[in-house]
């Protein structure tokens, strides 16, 4: 549990961190917004909290390790990198221009601070897996961090790393689902059904919880929780609202990938600050 | 007899080791200096001759289950550790079943993971299209950093994986099935990635061969030999990079080119090849060996290598060929009749 000091002090981050996600996707021309602010919560509890990580080192040997499997969520990640002060944030400017180090995809050879480059759904787990593993084979105690979408989950890819990480018993590794329900096409429960999302990793063999992935004490708990099992990975399926924070973007299919005009960049920034 | 550089371990070690069983042992070998090394498979540590390091190493060994694109993506991952994975599984499902996660995972984050992909072209003749692999050096060398090498034996299959060891890249080697007849007669020869091996040299022709091919153009060039043609024989073990430089001494000093590979003539050896010819600008007589556009029949490997025509006899008729063809001679060829 966080205290009241440090939780009004997440949240604030989360508020400004949402604005400038706007900003980026004002400037940029149009990024994934909408699953931008459903995973927000997760990675800065992750990136502010939990996560053994110095920006000052990005290659540092011993960090925690971290996977935005839903790589289209980049936009997210590249601001939080940036406030972190693994580059200097007045580069977003760039982000989505020729020749830029910024795509919506993070490239890990090209963006300090990112792990693994990802965009192609479905590899997330099967990397962090593999960094789990490779902790526990040279005998070092960091911890990998993965965030699938949960249409994502329809991938056959992630039920193999799924069934692969009970079985190696990789309690090293943490996952968690941004099950915001909604994907390119619509509701994932109209285009392939997911539920029991929960079920279905706990047959696979993962501790898996289920909260409100938008809660940060909710999140951090179960850090708590993954960092204390010693016998199966935990699954996080973590619920939330796609486009969070801004009142005409939330829940709403379209605003999976959007650009943003003045009038609505200011509409958005308002929303956020009253949030 | 000298060993091969860093190995303790030679072919005389054993009595007739197949491609398969010397890669398992050398692999171990290594693995038990170099303990960065992990080995990992899609149940087929028997079948590939991987588990050889299972017997040895069981704590650094990881069966993975029927999963390629799994396996693939958990090595990348492991080398974030340090590690260099060496994956292995038959080349159709390395090549094609995880294509995504070799080009994305391994090649575009730029990881230390070697395939040592086993089963290539049709050695496992009798299990049919589905087990044939007839597409790997097309897609492989398609995949931007990857290193390619097509070892002719045994002896070259432990040079080649020692030096894929040693070397900080994607790496993805092809073998055969394991039974396949020695081409060289130690593992004691000059062996670089990327340096084509000059096995016999000629004037009239140059074959450019690779993996098990190339025993059959040692075999045609004698057999041309005895009827006053010299040919050049190119060991092009490394498919990407390509020598090029051997090509185009090739192609100067013999202006006639066949190339045989165990493999489609879309986008393997044979093109690679005349790329650099084309590139060049010079008139060059050329044919490509291989599967021509088509899945092949179910069979003996020996069997399905002549009847594709890419066996010594299937060589000797393209010689004949190629002998005949005519093309724009230039100035740059003084020995043009």
């Amino acid at each position: 549990m966080l205290d009241a000091k440090e939780r009004r002090k997440l949240k604030d981050k989360a508020r400004e961190l949402r604005e400038k996600i706007v900003e980026v996707t004002f400037t940029c021309g149009g990024a994934h917004i909408g699953g931008a602010f459903s995973q927000h919560e997760i990675l800065v509890a992750l990136y502010y909290k939990a996560m053994r990580i110095d920006p000052k080192r990005p290659a540092w040997e011993d960090r925690d390790r971290f996977i935005l499997s839903k790589g289209h969520g980049g936009v997210g990640h590249a601001v939080i990198l940036g406030d972190l002060g693994y580059y200097d944030p007045v580069l977003l400017k760039d982000f989505n221009k020729t020749g830029s180090p910024f795509g919506m995809h993070l490239d890990r050879l090209k963006v300090p601070g990112v792990d693994f480059s990802t965009g192609s759904l479905g590899h997330g787990l099967a990397l962090g897996l593999g960094a789990a593993m490779g902790a526990r084979q040279t005998g070092k105690d960091w911890r990998t961090y993965v965030v699938m979408s949960d249409g994502e989950c329809a991938e056959g890819s992630v039920w193999e790393a799924a069934m692969a990480a009970a079985n190696f018993k990789a309690t090293n590794l943490m996952a968690f689902v941004d099950r915001n329900r909604l994907s390119l096409d619509g509701p994932t429960e109209s285009l392939m059904r997911l539920d029991p999302l929960d079920k279905k990793f706990e047959a696979f063999g993962w501790r898996t919880l289920v909260i409100d992935g938008h809660d940060l004490d909710q999140i951090l708990d179960a850090v708590e929780i993954s960092r204390a099992e010693t016998e199966r990975p935990v699954m996080v399926i973590a619920n939330t609202i796609k486009g969070k924070g801004v009142d005409f973007m939330e829940e709403k299919t379209a605003w999976h990938y959007g650009g943003l005009d003045e009038a609505m960049r200011d509409a958005a920034l308002a929303s956020i600050l009253k949030s | 007899m000298a060993k091969a550089q860093g190995l303790t371990w030679t072919i005389d070690d054993a009595d007739h080791m197949t491609q398969a069983e010397i890669y398992g042992e050398v692999l171990t070998q290594i693995g038990l200096k170099n303990k960065r090394v992990v080995a990992l498979t899609a149940d087929l540590a028997r079948s590939t001759k991987i588990g050889k390091f299972e017997e040895k190493i069981p704590e650094r060994f990881y069966n993975v289950g029927i999963a390629e694109a799994n396996m693939i993506a958990v090595a990348a991952g492991m080398t974030e550790a340090g590690l260099i994975p060496v994956v292995s599984t038959f080349a159709t499902f390395a090549s094609m079943r995880a294509a995504e996660f070799v080009r994305t995972d391994m090649c575009y984050q730029k990881r230390n993971v070697k395939i040592i992909a086993t089963h290539s072209g049709t050695s496992f003749g009798q299990a049919g299209t589905t087990h044939h692999c007839t597409e790997d050096l097309a897609i492989m060398r398609s995949f931007a950093g990857m290193t390619v090498i097509a070892p002719a034996d045994a002896f070259e299959t432990a040079r080649a994986v020692a030096a894929a060891i040693d070397f900080d890249g994607p790496v993805y080697i092809r073998i055969g099935r394991g039974f396949e007849p020695p081409m060289h007669k130690s593992m004691d020869f000059d062996f670089e990635i990327g340096k084509a091996i000059k096995l016999r040299d000629g004037r009239d022709l140059t074959i450019i061969a690779t993996g098990v091919a190339v025993l059959q153009a040692m075999e045609a060039a004698e057999r041309a030999a005895g009827n006053g043609v010299s040919v050049r024989v190119l060991d092009m073990h490394t498919v990407k990079p390509l020598d090029e430089d051997a090509v185009r001494e090739a192609l100067m000093d013999t202006r006639r080119i066949i190339t045989v590979e165990d493999h489609s003539v879309i986008g393997g050896l044979g093109d690679a090849v005349a790329d650099v010819i084309a590139r060049s600008g010079k008139g060059c007589a050329f044919k490509k060996l291989g599967y021509q556009d088509c899945f092949a029949m179910v069979g003996y490997y020996e069997d399905l290598q002549h009847h594709y025509g890419i066996d010594a006899d299937g060589i000797i008729d393209a010689i004949a060929l190629v002998l005949k063809a005519e093309f724009e001679a230039d100035e740059d060829w003084e020995d043009e009749i």
